[in-house]
């Protein structure tokens, strides 16, 4: 049996309420984080290694000690999953609330922060009920709000919805919208809301998964949790699995030790593609990422390995694609999602999304010319150029820059396909 | 005059007040508003832009933003397909043609009984149980045309009126309490904490 940290309360149809989570320690762990000095808080989380969820991968304790001198701020977790395939947030909005809160309570104590604010995609109705019922029962359990269990510490959370973007999901962006603005992505530098954030204040920006994991690594240790995986990817890691596969879902791994083909195949994880059928490709890391073919089956999930094989673990999602599916079709599909998403500031990404879109759909369509192949990646070289991984940056966020990753990948791996829907005058795939 | 009824204004003031600057309630206050008038209506703008002391033409301006907030009138049911990747790879192309026909409607129009706004999403954050479809933000998991025309069949007839409410409600779980950390204990507190913190550094000096 593999450790389950954040998954623990799966097997309960109820672990969303508060009965259950405290018969299955709740709460515990800030109790006994209360009784640290926030100092120790943060050294654990510094041991444990644990990287960020959200997609980039940043280490959380590192970024946490950029905040500790800093006197104001404001702790904003990040719920808005848009990333298209990534789903194991909203598994644990929906499933865990409390282990939620816990983990903001824990992140807010070890910061010293008294207001934090949890972001939470507005499609999630359901998601934003559940957790602002926990966080009522919290506030009444004596979990939030002022003297948290008679520590002397209070910190107040507050629910906020978001309201249908994705680029909310950048964490300047989801700043400007948590300030009642459109969701633009600041311009960089600073780097990091850790300088200059909410309010012009020092913010710390952390994913759901991420402070979901600060609960277990309190109680159990930092030197517990970096015991599990294997080198900078400590711990356990939600994958969200979907595609052409028998069980897609979400399950909980441990870090490195299991590869992509056993997370397809194995019988208590995907259970093998549909129809027995072979892969094609894989979008290993959020549609942002360049994908992977059937020689990258045998790589570990662990950030640095699938980075050394060019490409990111991100937000922790994989789609599959059997050998009957249409690249070309997978392309446009993809482009079309970023040329609606992109928030429209710089004109590579504006524009470039919107041609890019329309030749991919000529193509798929029948309507398609022999120069086409070459003008879909010459425009690609524009938003991000050289077209090298991780991209070069034009653009004020990596929405832009991340739009060439499918269709660079389409085209290098796949050209005679992308060549055949311009002889045969479209698609020639069922599917 | 207030365009929000009695009730709902004294929810907006009481949202607006957990925020450390007002303008920050002003996406929460166009949900409510939305969930009132099952729109964003040109009077709750005004009222918003007051209650967040903004102008309305900056509440419009964020609010045409963002795919959620409708300032034209939509259907009792807002019906989403999403036809991202995951869903795309599972026949969601074909399930949005059958939803067109059942309802009669293009994607972004209306059906004829004013019931049912269909659209076309981005990924939903459902993608095992795909295609997947939302009504009103609720995922409703049909999957099939035989599911989908009984989902509209339950959804014309009231039978699902508990668990998909009218367009625009969004979270029904009302805020018990308010603020509770006052910002003077709040100073003492990050006092105390701070000379403790020196005073251990100073020990282990
Ligand atoms: C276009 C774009 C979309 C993003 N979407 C998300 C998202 O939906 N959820 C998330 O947690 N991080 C997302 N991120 C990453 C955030 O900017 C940020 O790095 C993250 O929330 C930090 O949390 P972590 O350090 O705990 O991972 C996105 C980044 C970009 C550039
Ligand atoms: S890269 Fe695209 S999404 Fe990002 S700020 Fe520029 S236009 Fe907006
Ligand atoms: S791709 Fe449709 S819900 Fe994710």
């Amino acid at each position: 049996m593999t450790t389950t940290i954040v998954t623990a309360r799966r097997q309960f149809d109820d672990s969303f309420t508060i009965t259950r989570a405290l018969a299955t320690g709740a709460y515990d762990g800030l109790k006994k984080a209360l009784a640290m000095t926030p100092e120790a808080v943060c050294s654990e989380v510094d041991q444990a290694s644990l990287l960020g969820r959200g997609g980039a991968g940043f280490p959380a304790g590192r970024k946490w000690s950029m905040l500790r001198k800093n006197p104001t701020t404001y702790l904003v977790i990040n719920g808005d999953e848009s990333e298209p395939a990534t789903f194991k947030d909203h598994y644990l909005i929906e499933r865990d609330p409390h282990q939620l809160i816990e983990g903001v309570v824990i992140a807010a104590y070890a910061l010293q922060v008294s207001q934090a604010f949890i972001f939470i995609r507005g499609e999630f109705a359901l998601g934003l009920e559940r957790v602002q019922q926990a966080l009522n029962e919290a506030y009444a359990h004596g979990a939030v709000g002022a003297n948290i269990f008679g520590s002397g510490f209070s910190v107040d959370i507050v629910v906020h919805p978001g309201a249908g973007a994705y680029i909310c999901g950048e964490e300047t962006a989801l700043l400007e919208s948590l300030e009642g603005k459109r969701g633009f992505p600041r311009i960089k530098p600073p780097f990091f809301p850790a300088a200059i954030g909410l309010y012009g204040e020092p913010t710390v920006v952390n994913n759901v998964e991420t402070v979901s994991n600060l609960p277990w690594i309190v109680t159990n240790g930092g030197a517990a949790f970096a015991a599990l995986g294997g080198g900078r990817s400590t711990g356990t890691r939600l994958f969200a699995l979907s595609g052409d596969v028998n069980q897609p879902g979400v399950f909980e791994v441990e870090m490195v030790k299991r590869t992509f083909r056993d997370l397809i195949e194995l019988p208590e994880l995907g259970g093998g593609v549909k129809g027995g059928r072979r892969v094609k490709a894989i979008i290993p890391g959020g549609v942002s990422a360049p994908w992977f073919f059937e020689e990258h089956l045998d790589i570990p999930l662990g950030q640095d390995e699938v980075a050394e094989a060019g490409s990111m673990l991100g937000s922790g999602s994989v789609v599959v694609m059997d050998d009957s599916r249409c690249m070309v079709r997978a392309a446009w599909r993809i482009t079309k999602f970023f040329s609606r998403e992109s928030c429209g500031q710089c004109t590579p990404c504006r524009e470039g999304s919107g041609w890019l879109e329309r030749i991919l759909y000529r193509l798929e369509h029948g309507g398609g010319r022999i120069e086409d192949l070459d003008l879909l990646l010459d425009l690609c070289d524009n938003i991000a150029p050289g077209l090298t991984w991780p991209p070069q940056q034009t653009t004020i966020c990596v929405l832009g820059p991340s739009i060439p990753s499918s269709i660079h990948a389409g085209i290098s791996h796949f050209r005679d396909e992308f060549l055949a829907h311009v002889h045969d005058g479209g698609c020639s795939y069922d599917r | 005059m207030s365009h929000f009824s009695s009730e709902l204004r004294a929810k907006a003031e009481a949202t607006v007040a957990l925020y450390p600057k007002k303008r920050s309630a002003l996406i929460p206050l166009c949900h409510m508003a939305q969930g009132q008038d099952g729109y964003l209506t040109e009077e709750a703008m005004v009222e918003i832009a007051e209650l967040c002391e903004v102008t309305p033409a900056e509440v419009r301006g964020t609010a045409t933003f963002y795919d959620m907030l409708h300032t034209d009138p939509v259907g009792k049911y807002v019906v989403g397909v999403c036809t991202n990747i995951a869903c795309m790879l599972n026949g969601a192309d074909e399930l949005l043609d059958h939803a067109k026909n059942r309802l009669g409607c293009a994607v972004g129009a209306t059906s004829a009984d004013g019931l049912f706004t269909l659209e076309e999403t981005e990924c939903l954050a459902d993608c095992d149980i795909a295609p997947c479809v939302q009504v009103n933000h609720r995922f409703v998991r049909a999957t099939t045309n035989e599911a989908f025309d009984q989902l509209i069949d339950e959804l014309a007839s009231g039978q699902r009126a508990d668990e998909v409410p009218s367009h625009g409600t969004l979270i029904r779980v009302e805020r018990s309490v308010g603020l509770e950390a006052n910002p003077a204990q709040i100073q003492a507190e990050r006092k105390a904490q701070a000379e403790a913190q020196a005073a251990r550094a100073e020990a282990a000096k």
